[in-house]
């Protein structure tokens, strides 16, 4: 297995066909499950235009999505962006659902697909089934089945309640959407229109399949006829269990005006919101995760003579380029590069690990030469999110490799203090102020339901919690606040509140 | 398991219905700025696909974030750092957009910048053409229907070959060989195996012998009954029916007339042009079946196709009578009022030999008039004279006396254009919609 002869590549033309897909995607599952040991759910690899990437793009990257005016806005943006070369496609979309879906894009050459097979069906796969956020709040097999049924009830809903009442529903439901997740567990609850769905299907069902014979059969059928459920849909509960932090969850059950039908609606932007919130804690992580794979996977394939130096030259020109991190005064700067900071945390995991400094040894006992890179990496990759990622793990050499420096930054001042730079005093405050970065219960405003006025005005209050001092930005909140009132039906009255 | 699957033959456009949605949600926005786009492109450059900027107000997703400049505090980590120590001041840089904090700044803005797209001809024209429409058309003719659809009428059990609907046809078959127990070939072939294995055995013992006896007769009986109930019987056969439908049409003509004199210097020209093919654009949209006749006219008219009437130059004297001398003829020859609604669009300087617009206005109230659904007349001015004419009623020669015609008949039109940024609205008004009613 180890010694190379040139009969022994995969492919040696940069055109890709399905026999070379396949081949090297065995190559790469042996390499996957054999040496990295990862765990993955059953792949399905689609091949696609760019007009379909595109199409892709603009639904969230899902296969099949709900209408809405928003999603061809994108689309439309995506497409003159495309068109003038100001950005290029990307190679790979992965969706986390089982089996779990990747979309190769049919320009790439053959070296490309292989590296998409390796970032998206084995790191990007891997991380979704093992993730612990993944696991907790999404719900792999059911999404497509689920984003079905919303886009059949979306479109059922507008051709029978119009399309602009179902637009206003949604746009108002678009604009809580970070406002709209749960961050920790809670029973799920099925809702009033879910069960009356049912009910609906199961009536449906009777009336398709009446047939008037079934009267004289001897024994008789037994009657097929729905438990009675009051029919009071649109009612509301008196409960509700205040304060609430999900403000799409407690519009849906609490709203003293809205229809059962703009209640689901609020329900599936809801259920999307939540089933993307995973991915938006664990953005450095995954893409991290996905592009440790891929390096891994390609120096494997070559030496084991699997690929040629061509392919891996080309392999090696994108993954660089892939995670190029810019300094902060480069015109190129556009935050920090979650490609780059996750592929280096987890390369530095393997060399503390195999082969580590003094410094390493005091930092992180725990892994520090224990030869065990895989062990430690899959533990940290299921175990962890972004921001505990980085306060576990970013190591003292990558800080001085990226030259990190924090700035303390107060709005009257005229200017931003230096308050840590990379040095031994720094390390500790610079790790802390990154991972703080990245944690979304402070990047995302905290909006509250405090009270609602249920037997006077029905006014609902509303509080933001403010994180030293930081204000919501004015003319947003008046916009948004707009919808919540749609919403609600009532005055909303939203205070900013001092931590 | 792994499959791969190649889905570059789905069909494409699954975002087509979010984008009509989107433009329907910018409509506004959208109208404007083809308008304005539409205002500054070339003649030939109209009917093209165009890049349109919109604002987005409209189409802002608006959602809760935060606002570190306008208060608080918080801290931020930045790679890259080459000569920063710890306390060290940094100014802010003003204007709100910092190089450290620029594309952060740039995310904020998003949903309130100017957002840039593409879009095709079709929505283009689309959205400007929408609520206009030619005045007063009518069908003036009802015997005139000489277009004729074909529609579905359901199946019938008489057709020709060609229309047979085999999905009808071969259901009502199988369900005619299950009712009529028609054996099927797989039975018939075992028998004939199993009778011919029989056969093959050397000593035939009394039993097979009987045995092969039987045989034959139920084989006979299935092959003849395999006859009698055919695998198609003609009872079977359905035929997809269609109708002839009359399609009900109304024709119509729009004259274009235009002024090409020495007097047209080359910016009435464009302008004029300019109106025309906006008017040829508008026609060709939205009615399948009109007439357009391009006359030009100097002293002398003649009619000539589109490639010549927007594109060639030509230069003489004025004689604005010619041209409505030219349009009769033509009417006369071509364009029956019972069978025609009869449209003439008019631009000009405004200067004609003097005498001849006493002529014009005759020709209009004794011939014309009474033969158009809607005339209208386009005069272009330059800017001063815009100012010095801006009254309705003062102008020049052409003009007074249209202005008398335009008194008697409610369905003739005057307008004038100075630059450009006229024509559109001009355009606009003089095709819109009718209130209804």
């Amino acid at each position: 297995m180890t010694t190379a002869t040139t009969s022994k590549l995969l492919f040696t033309d940069a055109e890709w066909d399905f026999a070379s897909l396949d081949r090297a995607y065995k190559a790469i599952e042996e390499i996957a499950l054999g040496d990295l040991k990862l765990d993955v759910y059953p792949n399905q690899v689609e091949v696609i235009s760019s007009e379909q990437m595109l199409d892709a793009y603009s639904s969230l990257g899902m296969p099949l999505m709900y209408h809405h005016w928003s999603f061809g806005k994108l689309f439309a943006r995506e497409d003159t962006m495309y068109r003038a070369g100001h950005s290029a496609l990307a190679y790979e979309i992965v969706i986390n659902s089982s089996p779990c879906i990747s979309y190769l894009l049919e320009e790439n050459t053959m070296t490309m697909q292989a590296l998409v097979m390796a970032h998206a069906a084995f790191g990007h796969n891997h991380f979704f089934k093992n993730n612990y956020l993944f696991r907790q709040w999404t719900n792999a097999e059911g999404i497509l089945d689920y984003l079905a049924f919303a886009k059949h009830y979306i479109a059922a809903c507008e051709e029978r309640y119009g399309r602009d009442d179902v637009e206003a529903v949604l746009d108002a439901a678009h604009a809580l959407m970070d406002q709209g997740v749960f961050r920790y567990r809670r029973p799920p609850k099925p809702s009033r229109e879910r069960v009356m769905e049912k009910r609906r299907r199961r009536a449906a069902y009777e009336e398709e399949a009446f047939n008037d014979l079934w009267r004289t059969l001897p024994a008789g059928v037994e009657t097929l006829a729905a438990p009675v459920i009051p029919e009071d849909e649109d009612a509301f509960d008196g409960d509700m269990k205040l304060p609430e932090e999900n403000l799409l969850y407690f519009l849906e059950k609490h709203s003293p005006t809205l229809r059962a039908w703009q209640r689901e609606l609020l329900r599936i932007v809801r259920n999307l919101a939540q089933y993307f919130y995973p991915q938006r804690q664990t953005k450095v992580m995954n893409e991290g995760c996905a592009t440790f794979v891929h390096h891994a996977i390609m120096n494997i394939l070559f030496d084991r003579g699997l690929i040629g130096e061509g392919s891996l030259l080309e392999f090696l020109h994108s993954h660089t380029s892939v995670v190029f991190q810019p300094e902060f005064s480069d015109p190129r700067y556009g935050g920090i590069n979650p490609y780059a900071l996750g592929f280096a945390m987890m390369s530095d995991i393997r060399r503390i690990a195999e082969d580590p400094t003094q410094e390493d040894r005091e930092w992180f006992p725990q892994f520090a030469g224990s030869g065990d890179w895989v062990g430690t990496l899959k533990d940290a990759w299921a175990n962890y999110r972004d921001e505990s990622f980085i306060e576990q793990f970013l190591s003292p050499k990558l800080m001085r490799d990226f030259r990190l420096f924090a700035l303390f930054d107060k709005a009257d001042e005229e200017s931003y203090r230096v308050s840590a730079i990379h040095n031994e005093q720094g390390y500790r405050k610079i790790r802390s102020l990154l991972a703080r970065q990245y944690d979304t219960g402070i990047a995302d405003p905290n909006v509250q339901v405090v009270d609602a006025n249920l037997k006077g005005d029905r006014t609902l209050f509303l509080e933001h919690r403010m994180h030293r001092g930081v204000p919501l930005h004015h003319a947003t909140r008046e916009l948004v606040t707009g919808h919540i009132e749609r919403l609600w039906g009532y005055d909303v009255v939203l205070e900013e509140v001092a931590d | 398991m792994t499959y791969f699957i190649d889905r570059r033959l789905n069909p494409k456009g699954k975002s087509l219905g979010n984008r009509q949605r989107f433009l329907r949600r910018a409509r506004a926005q959208i109208r404007d700025a083809v308008q304005k786009s539409l205002k500054d492109s070339a003649v030939a450059d109209i009917g093209k696909e165009r890049k349109i900027k919109i604002s987005t107000k409209g189409t802002s997703e608006p959602r809760f974030r935060l606002d570190p400049k306008a208060a608080g505090e918080h801290d931020f980590v930045l790679p890259g750092n080459k000569e920063f120590m710890p306390g060290d001041e940094i100014k802010k840089p003003h204007s709100g957009e910092g190089q450290s904090r620029g594309k952060d700044a740039a995310d904020y803005a998003e949903g309130e910048d100017d957002f840039e797209f593409a879009m095709s001809q079709d929505e283009v024209l689309d959205i400007f053409f929408e609520d206009l429409e030619l005045p007063n058309l009518v069908r003036t003719t009802l015997k005139e229907t000489p277009n004729k659809t074909w529609k579905r009428a359901g199946i019938t059990t008489a057709g020709s070959p060609s229309q047979i609907n085999l999905i009808r046809t071969m259901r009502n078959a199988q369900g005619r060989r299950l009712a009529l127990h028609r054996p099927k070939l797989v039975d018939v072939k075992a028998m004939e195996e199993l009778l011919d294995r029989l056969e093959r055995e050397d000593p035939l013992s009394e039993e097979t012998r009987e045995k092969i006896v039987a045989l034959k007769a139920n084989l006979a009986r299935a092959i003849a009954k395999r006859k009698w109930v055919g695998f198609i019987d003609p009872v079977d056969v359905r035929y997809n029916s269609y109708t002839e439908q009359p399609v009900p049409t109304s024709q119509a003509v729009m004259f274009c007339l235009m002024d090409v004199s020495g007097s047209m210097g080359e910016r009435e020209k464009d302008l004029a042009k300019r109106f025309y093919m906006l008017l040829h654009l508008f026609l060709r949209r939205r009615y399948r079946k009109v007439d357009i006749v391009f006359v030009r006219h100097t002293h002398d008219a003649q009619e000539v196709d589109e490639q010549e009437f927007f594109y060639s130059r030509q230069s003489g004297g004025t004689i604005v009578s010619t041209a409505l001398d030219k349009m009769l003829e033509i009417q006369r020859e071509r364009y029956t009022t019972s069978d025609w609604n009869i449209y003439a669009a008019q631009a000009s300087d405004g200067y004609t030999q003097s005498g001849d617009a006493r002529r014009c206005v005759e020709m209009l109230n004794a011939e014309i008039m009474p033969l158009c659904q809607y005339y209208a007349y386009i005069e272009i001015l330059d800017e001063r004279e815009m100012e010095v004419f801006a009254s309705e009623d003062s102008g020049a020669e052409l003009w007074r006396a249209y202005r008398t015609v335009a008194d008697v008949w409610p369905n003739f039109a005057t307008k004038r254009i100075s630059k450009p940024a006229d024509i559109f609205p001009v355009f606009r008004e003089l095709f819109k919609k009718a209130e209804a009613g």
